[in-house]
């Protein structure tokens, strides 16, 4: 049975003259797993997804995809592994279909199948009308759409996506994650996913990574993760003003009473089975609530619990320094 | 393919080195009287001079296209397939190679249609498109190893200028025993340049000079050979992968 599994040990990547953009990160990604990397930018994602696909030597520690070393067994897992990198690295004067088959021809697929695999692609992508345009006059979710198409040339066991769905409109990117989760679960394909998108890790991964700084944080499921952090919290603002101390009252019995800006909180002792309960009781008192909203904790939560920042918003200072390490020689 | 499709880097190889050659044709016809100049005709004389500034353009395009690739990630995508890295370097300067080719055809015939006879007949035209090849090889992989090493179309485009001094201190204009200012002379015989165009020049004037085709060849292999191990070495530490 083929090892469609990632592993990383104490790596490390250091660049000249900067601080470590990887910092001893420890990580597992099982067979068939979608794995989510997420962070916010300059965090050190796409600085990983580069050193686990071979394109950047790790300073240190070691990592195995496929099960084949990175650094020393690299035309193993490059055999291995698709990959759709945060640039979408087409060239404009080239066609949609001449980009898949030159893919498929430098990937080494026979040349009978080429055409065929092409067509296949471009189907599945969505691109088939514009499969003969020139890529300069695709938009943005097309350019990913091909790029993903692109990745999955050579039917890899383990596909490597970075930020696939940043600058994407909401229809593009609900149906690259439709796409993302299909192969997964039909297909068997291991997906290491980074995204600075806490939906996007929510909604598709099976696991979650965060890393801040070049370091893993958390990791686990995001159920998990969440229910780490807190338990769900609700939120009432009565109808009229008078009520606030009744409702507080009535919300006091269920958990313990939080911060609400414009009315009252309590987080729930007993999770989201707590909640019908919670409108009964509000119900039988008679008191009408203006606005009545349950607040799962959410993947920031964790993320602030764990750094004492905000994901989002995080990390812009950061970013430009990961880029421009990225871009220069590779230290030695 | 890539390289067809922009027309921009295919037509101003072959009409920018014409145009220079008619300016110049026309204002330095009257170099011919000096006494010791080796032809009547100064298109004859001056035609060498497109064969070498098409390797201009082939340092460009070669580099620019390259560097475009390193900055969209395309050279991190043809990296992760089972291309050796001495592949992509192929692959980069074919096109550079078959633009060579062209320009040869494009400048032979112009030569040809404006009168010019050339001494050597069909085996030194057949010698002339080798030593272009050569010479778009030798030049376009200094264009990949620039783009190599600073992966940017901007820096490439700077070596222009440099590359373009190369060529007017050389005997461009004039055979180098005629320039008259030492310091010139002195510069244009320590330049490569200069025997690379006395080597084009050999062929069409002169016929069969072994000193100027030994030289020539020699100079456009050597640096062909450092362009070409430079190169290498910059995609090594570029790419960066076992």
């Amino acid at each position: 049975m083929s090892d469609s599994t990632i592993k990383a040990e104490q790596l490390v990547r250091e660049f000249k003259k900067g601080p470590r953009a990887v910092d001893a990160i420890d990580l597992g990604v099982a067979s068939g797993e979608i794995y989510g990397f997420l962070g916010p930018n300059g965090a050190g994602k796409s600085t990983t997804v580069h050193m686990l696909t071979t394109l950047l030597p790790p300073t240190s520690g070691t990592a195995r995809v496929a099960g084949y070393d990175v650094l020393r067994e690299g035309p193993q897992v490059r055999m291995r592994i698709g990959a759709a990198l945060q640039e979408a690295a087409l060239d404009p004067l080239l066609t949609g279909r001449e980009h898949v088959r030159l893919q498929a021809s430098l990937q080494a697929l026979p040349r009978a199948e080429r055409s065929q695999r092409a067509d296949e692609l471009l189907a599945r992508v969505g691109l088939a009308d514009a499969a003969d345009r020139k890529v300069r006059g695709y938009s943005g979710g097309m350019k990913r759409r091909l790029d993903l198409a692109l990745a999955l040339v050579h039917r890899p066991q383990i596909l490597f996506l970075d930020e696939p769905t940043t600058g994407l409109d909401v229809q593009s990117r609900t149906a690259l994650w439709a796409e993302v989760g299909r192969l997964a679960r039909e297909d068997g394909v291991t997906v290491f996913l980074t995204t600075q998108y806490l939906e996007e890790a929510d909604v598709l991964a099976d696991r979650v990574g965060i890393i801040d700084h070049g370091r893993i944080v958390a990791e686990g499921t995001p159920g998990a993760l969440k229910a780490e952090v807190g338990r769900p919290t609700i939120e009432a603002i009565p109808a009229d003003d008078g009520d606030l101390s009744r409702t507080a009252a009535i919300l006091e019995r269920f958990g313990e009473l939080v911060t609400s800006s414009k009315g009252v909180a309590v987080r729930l002792d007993d999770g989201t089975s707590g909640l019908a309960e919670v409108v009964r009781a509000l119900d039988a008192e008679g008191l009408q609530s203006e606005h009545l909203q349950l607040h799962q904790p959410s993947l920031d939560d964790v993320f602030l619990a764990k750094t004492g920042r905000s994901l989002e918003g995080a990390g812009d200072d950061e970013e430009e320094e990961e880029r421009r390490g990225l871009a220069m020689e590779p230290a030695r | 393919m890539r390289t067809l499709r922009q027309p921009a880097n295919v037509v101003a190889p072959l009409l920018f080195p014409m145009l220079l050659l008619a300016v110049n044709s026309g204002g330095l016809a009257a170099e011919t009287n000096l006494s010791g100049f080796p032809t009547n005709s100064f298109v004859a004389f001056a035609l060498a001079v497109p064969f070498i500034q098409g390797a201009l353009f082939a340092t460009m395009n070669a580099g620019t296209d390259l560097a475009r690739d390193i900055q969209t990630g395309f050279l991190n995508r043809l990296s992760l397939t089972p291309m050796r890295g001495i592949a992509l370097l192929a692959g980069q300067l074919g096109g550079v190679v078959v633009l060579g080719l062209v320009q040869t055809t494009v400048y032979l015939a112009v030569g040809l249609a404006v009168g010019v006879h050339i001494e050597s007949g069909v085996a030194g035209v057949l010698v002339l498109f080798a030593f272009a090849l050569l010479v778009a090889l030798g030049f376009g992989a200094l264009g990949t190893f620039a783009a190599l090493r600073t992966g940017s179309g901007e820096a490439v485009q700077s070596l222009f200028p440099a590359f373009f001094v190369f060529l007017f201190i050389s005997s461009m204009n004039i055979p180098r025993n005629l320039i008259e200012t030492s310091w010139f002379r002195d510069l244009a015989t320590a330049n490569p340049v200069s025997y690379l165009l006395e080597c084009v020049r050999s062929l069409i004037i002169t016929g069969w000079d072994g000193e100027a085709l030994a030289l020539g060849f020699g100079i456009a292999a050597a640096i062909a050979v450092a362009a070409l191990a430079l190169s290498t070495w910059a995609l090594r530490v570029r790419m960066a992968r076992s």
